[in-house]
């Protein structure tokens, strides 16, 4: 006979989280396009060359943003896998984990383009700046997270250890970075830093900014796609997943 | 009969560790085994030039502990994991902190401590200064019982696990790597001809926010685990 | 009923529980256990493999918590940690007997951890009982089945303080001997007032002990 699935208070909250980011996809794939296209065309096509550093520091205009997101993610994967892990929430630990992936993309997308804009100031592909060397361990604690979360079978041990796991991280995070700093400082007598960002002219700030939104669109859009996945598969022998199921089944 | 008060819970603790890992003698001196081999791989992998060794050898030192301290870690709580002694330590009712705090004292005692007698030894084999020797102990004795610690979360964490050895590297590496960077950097500054006086405040603060933070945290790893 | 005087509170079901849910990754493997145990009740589990019987202990005993329900212990929820290890045994499937101590070793550190006394004439006493005295400065991991059984179950002997016995499969590999053994022990505690509940193969249980069944199977979610 089938047996009773989990059917507790907080199971109304997929459902609702799953009906809710439907409705707001497309609107925020679109905004996502529309910003970046815009926000690109004005940083690379209207924003003025800059005086020291030509046409190769147009690349910050991605730089940047990434590695915000890169913390905001990591920040807010750590305090929604905390509050699934303290109030037993598991959409909460299901939306940490659909972060967790996009995190470490930003990440590597911010070390890539934090050495592309190093190569053509420092001639090498690679720098130990500060900055960038904090955003490799960073890379580190999602690598950790995913790992630790991948490798558990039971659902529910694994959100809560990598919850536990990922709020350790998010503490370290300010000891990591001014330890890095203090260690940047020390070996080299002079401080090396990424070229600086240039002295920002209203064009840039708004490239940067248009930028930094179409980031954040993206972000949530493929979040939700993750985590919509991650409800229906969870949740798959709940009575409105399977109701969605056949309804796609008979409109196939 | 009054419920084992938590000190004597401890002891017993501590105790047994070290007398189980007395029994496998071999096993519990590997870690210091592996430490050896690696120390040694790296001045014939970078050539014997003495200024270069020098220079590497805080670092290396460092880096061969830390790895050879998590070597060890997984099994503080595989077995009494895969026996059922985890459970009834559980139902004691004692704090599972200090158990916690336990077992990260008996790895330290066991892993640690013989690596910051050893380590100076290797320091030699660089070409320290003596002064170089003194502070390099003097970090490994601060920062080593942060990478039991350290280790003895990730542990616990990945209790039970298949790929627990590797899962724990990859966890706790990156933490850990603010008492790297303080502890190398306080013998480079000595080799410099400055004070390490900075540096060892800052391990030593580490290793305080460790002891107190780390214990709780490990607990409620293994919490989760058993659940 | 009682044959000795009892310092168990009797005047309560030693445990009860209400509602009892308990998960297995993302399924119920049970819901809605209901289930009081009495003074000198001895309640035997059943129910098919995977159904949940060790689950159901642990949740019991406190490792695990339930998905929904509520355990009390002599009346009152399951509060202070400590005084649910004293009032109440629990024997694992698993021994929890290491395998580099000598027997002796291996008892008396589950005897201290529980704050029972835990003494050598203690733990000599508890061993001679199973007539594994001989043993007692053997490596458990010489020991065969049978014996590590016993050993685990030395725990039991001397047991005053807890009126709750929660045994998963305590007849495991015992020979007649060791049978005979644990059905007396399990008859004096049942005398003096306690409480057993337990898994494994009824076919063990003297008929004195008149089992009362509690079938899984039947809660199946």
């Amino acid at each position: 006979m089938s047996s009773q699935r989990l059917r507790l208070f907080t199971f109304a909250a997929p459902s609702r989280f799953y009906s809710l980011s439907g409705s707001l996809l497309p609107w925020l794939w679109a905004a996502a396009a529309l910003l970046a296209a815009l926000g690109l065309y004005i940083g690379f096509f209207v924003a003025p060359t800059d005086a020291q550093q030509g046409e190769s520091y147009r690349i910050i205009f991605i730089h940047v943003p990434a590695a915000w997101m890169s913390m905001v993610v990591y920040l807010a994967m750590a305090g929604w896998a905390a509050i699934g892990w303290i109030f037993k929430a598991r959409m909460a630990s299901m939306l940490a984990r659909a972060l967790a992936p996009s995190g470490m993309v930003f990440t590597l997308i911010a070390l890539a383009t934090g050495s592309f804009w190093g190569k053509p100031a420092w001639g090498t592909w690679w720098v130990w700046d500060a900055r960038l060397t904090s955003e490799l361990i960073l890379l580190f604690l999602y690598v950790g997270y995913i790992a630790l979360v991948e490798a558990i079978d039971d659902v529910r041990r694994a959100d809560h250890a990598g919850a536990l796991l990922a709020i350790v991280g998010a503490v370290n995070v300010p000891v990591i970075y001014f330890s890095v700093r203090w260690w940047n400082t020390l070996h080299q007598g002079a401080t090396i830093t990424m070229s600086a960002a240039p002295k920002m002219q209203s064009t840039m700030l708004l490239a940067m900014l248009l930028l930094t939104f179409a980031f954040w669109a993206y972000a949530f859009a493929i979040v939700f796609v993750r985590a919509r996945a991650i409800v229906l598969e969870r949740e798959q022998d709940a009575e409105w997943v399977r109701g969605l199921a056949s309804a796609a089944r008979r409109a196939a | 009969m009054s419920p084992s008060p938590s000190p004597s819970l401890f002891g017993a603790l501590f105790v047994r560790d070290l007398r189980l890992a007395l029994r496998r003698r071999t096993e519990a001196l590997l870690p210091i085994g592996f430490f050896v081999v690696a120390v040694a791989l790296f001045p014939l992998g970078v050539g014997p030039e003495p200024q270069t060794l020098r220079q590497i050898a805080p670092g290396v030192i460092w880096v061969c502990a830390l790895l050879a301290a998590m070597l060890s870690v997984s099994q503080l709580y595989g077995s009494d994991f895969a026996d059922g002694t985890l459970e009834q330590l559980l139902l004691t009712g004692g704090s599972t902190t200090l158990m916690a705090a336990a077992r990260a004292t008996a790895h330290w005692t066991l892993t640690g401590l013989p690596l910051v007698v050893a380590a100076p030894l290797f320091g030699l084999m660089f070409d320290l200064s003596s002064a170089a020797l003194r502070i390099l102990a003097l970090t490994l004795l601060l920062g080593t019982p942060i990478l039991s610690l350290l280790g003895s979360l990730g542990a616990a964490l990945t209790l039970g696990l298949r790929s627990a050895g590797v899962l724990v590297i990859l966890i706790v590496l990156p933490l850990a790597i603010p008492a790297l960077i303080f502890g190398t950097g306080a013998v480079a500054a000595v080799d410099a001809g400055q004070s390490a006086g900075a540096h060892l405040s800052l391990l030593g603060a580490l290793l305080i926010v460790t002891a107190l933070g780390v214990p709780p945290a490990t607990a409620a790893a293994l919490r989760i685990a058993v659940e | 009923m009682l044959s000795a005087p009892s310092s168990f509170n009797l005047s309560e079901p030693h445990l009860a529980a209400r509602g009892l849910a308990c998960r297995r990754g993302s399924r119920l493997l049970f819901s809605k256990v209901d289930l009081a145990l009495c003074p000198s009740e001895l309640v035997w589990l059943r129910g098919r493999n995977g159904r949940g019987k060790t689950s159901l202990l642990r949740l019991l005993a406190g490792i695990a918590t339930p998905e929904a329900g509520q355990v009390l212990l002599d009346g009152s929820p399951i509060a202070a940690a400590h005084e649910r290890s004293r009032r109440m045994v629990y024997l694992g499937h698993q021994h929890a007997l290491k395998d580099d101590l000598t027997s002796a070793e291996a008892l008396e550190f589950l005897l201290r951890i529980h704050g029972r006394r835990s003494d050598r004439s203690s733990v000599a006493a508890a061993l001679d009982h199973w007539g594994m005295l001989a043993q007692a400065d053997t490596w458990v991991r010489r020991l065969s089945q049978g014996q590590r059984r016993r050993v685990a179950l030395a725990r039991l002997v001397g047991e005053q303080d807890a009126s709750l016995w929660l045994l998963d499969e305590p007849f495991d590999a015992l020979d007649a001997d060791g049978v005979e053994r644990l059905n007396a022990l399990l008859l004096q505690h049942l005398q003096r007032g306690g409480a057993v509940l337990m898994t494994g193969h009824q076919a063990a249980l003297a008929p004195a002990l008149q089992a009362r069944e509690l079938d899984l199977d039947d809660c199946a979610a």
